[in-house]
């Protein structure tokens, strides 16, 4: 496997000029749907999916399929594992179970905030909400584990 | 309009379903979900591997309309539906995705299962895998609501 930084491929992207984060150009699907990276550090994720009419999955309410927003939970998760303090250089989705509270609103971004609360040897496990402007009024939530590889840690 | 053709109506019309490329195949009241490559499903370009968002979507939408195909089946009860016949979409109320393998840049499928239907509710099982049937990438399992708010 190719030596890469895999924090940096997540956690950088091209800034977009309106000045709301950047856009997630290491991952071409995430990127391709517009998700952007407000903030990520220390194990917290905070994305955000502006409205695309192209996600929409049901055009009678104009709301955005479920599956977008599970994409957007899936990205933070990933994003929340590789920024913890475990060195993390590779990471993949072995679950996610999301709740779907609430349908998002149209025209409405959503905000994904993930926060990643263990990483075992191999495992990591993620939470994350995903929500327009109140945290108390969820969308969806999710809870996911994930195959991680550490960097070994160097003897002295 | 037949049930077939509302189906195919239903799929042209939805844009995500559009966004990500999925196309159905249909054998008697069994649909098949293609979700034919593109560079834009990729989520680790370095492996590279689809994005599991667009893997768990794909499965998602693989179960909503196997739904609507099945209403739409029992309403026209072996014969055609009015022109105006608009199906309801399903909603996911809680899926859980399992990843089993990486997705390789190559066309992905899908079936989906109703366990249980009830009156307001479906129990959905939703395999997709590559080019080996046996050789799941990923499965989910879920429950959706039919029609109505939440």
């Amino acid at each position: 496997m190719p030596k890469i930084d895999l924090q940096k491929r997540l956690t950088e992207g091209k800034a977009d000029g309106d000045g709301i984060g950047n856009v997630l150009t290491g991952l071409p699907h995430s990127a391709a749907m517009g998700m952007r990276i407000i903030s990520a550090d220390q194990g917290e994720a905070l994305l955000m999916l502006p409205y695309n009419p192209d996600l929409v999955g049901d055009v009678v309410t104009g709301i955005l399929g479920g599956g977008a927003i599970t994409a957007l939970l899936d990205t933070c998760c990933g994003t929340a594992v590789v920024t913890t303090k475990a060195r993390v250089i590779s990471t993949a989705t072995l679950d996610l179970r999301i709740d779907y509270m609430r349908p998002a609103t149209p025209g409405e971004a959503v905000y994904a905030h993930a926060t990643c609360y263990r990483v075992a040897r191999s495992v990591a496990f993620v939470r994350a909400l995903a929500y327009h402007d109140d945290r108390d009024r969820p969308i969806a939530t999710a809870a996911a584990a994930f195959i991680v590889e550490r960097k070994a840690e160097k003897k002295e | 309009m037949s049930a077939p053709d509302i189906l195919d109506r239903l799929a042209a019309s939805i844009p995500y379903i559009r966004f990500l490329g999925i196309v159905f195949e249909r054998r008697g009241d069994e649909l098949t979900a293609l979700m034919p490559y593109k560079p834009d499903l990729i989520g680790n370009p370095l492996l590279p591997a689809l994005h599991g968002g667009a893997t768990g979507a794909f499965l998602e939408i693989t179960a909503v309309m196997q739904i609507v195909s099945d209403t739409a089946l029992a309403d026209a009860a072996g014969g055609d539906l009015p022109e105006d016949y608009a199906p309801v979409i399903p909603k996911p109320i809680d899926i859980t995705f399992d990843y089993l393998r990486s997705g390789k840049p190559r066309d992905t499928y899908a079936r989906a299962i109703v366990q249980r239907r009830g009156r307001r509710v479906a129990n959905m099982r939703i395999e997709a895998w590559q080019e080996e049937r046996a050789k799941l990438i990923a499965a989910a399992h879920g429950n959706f609501l039919l029609g109505g708010s939440k």
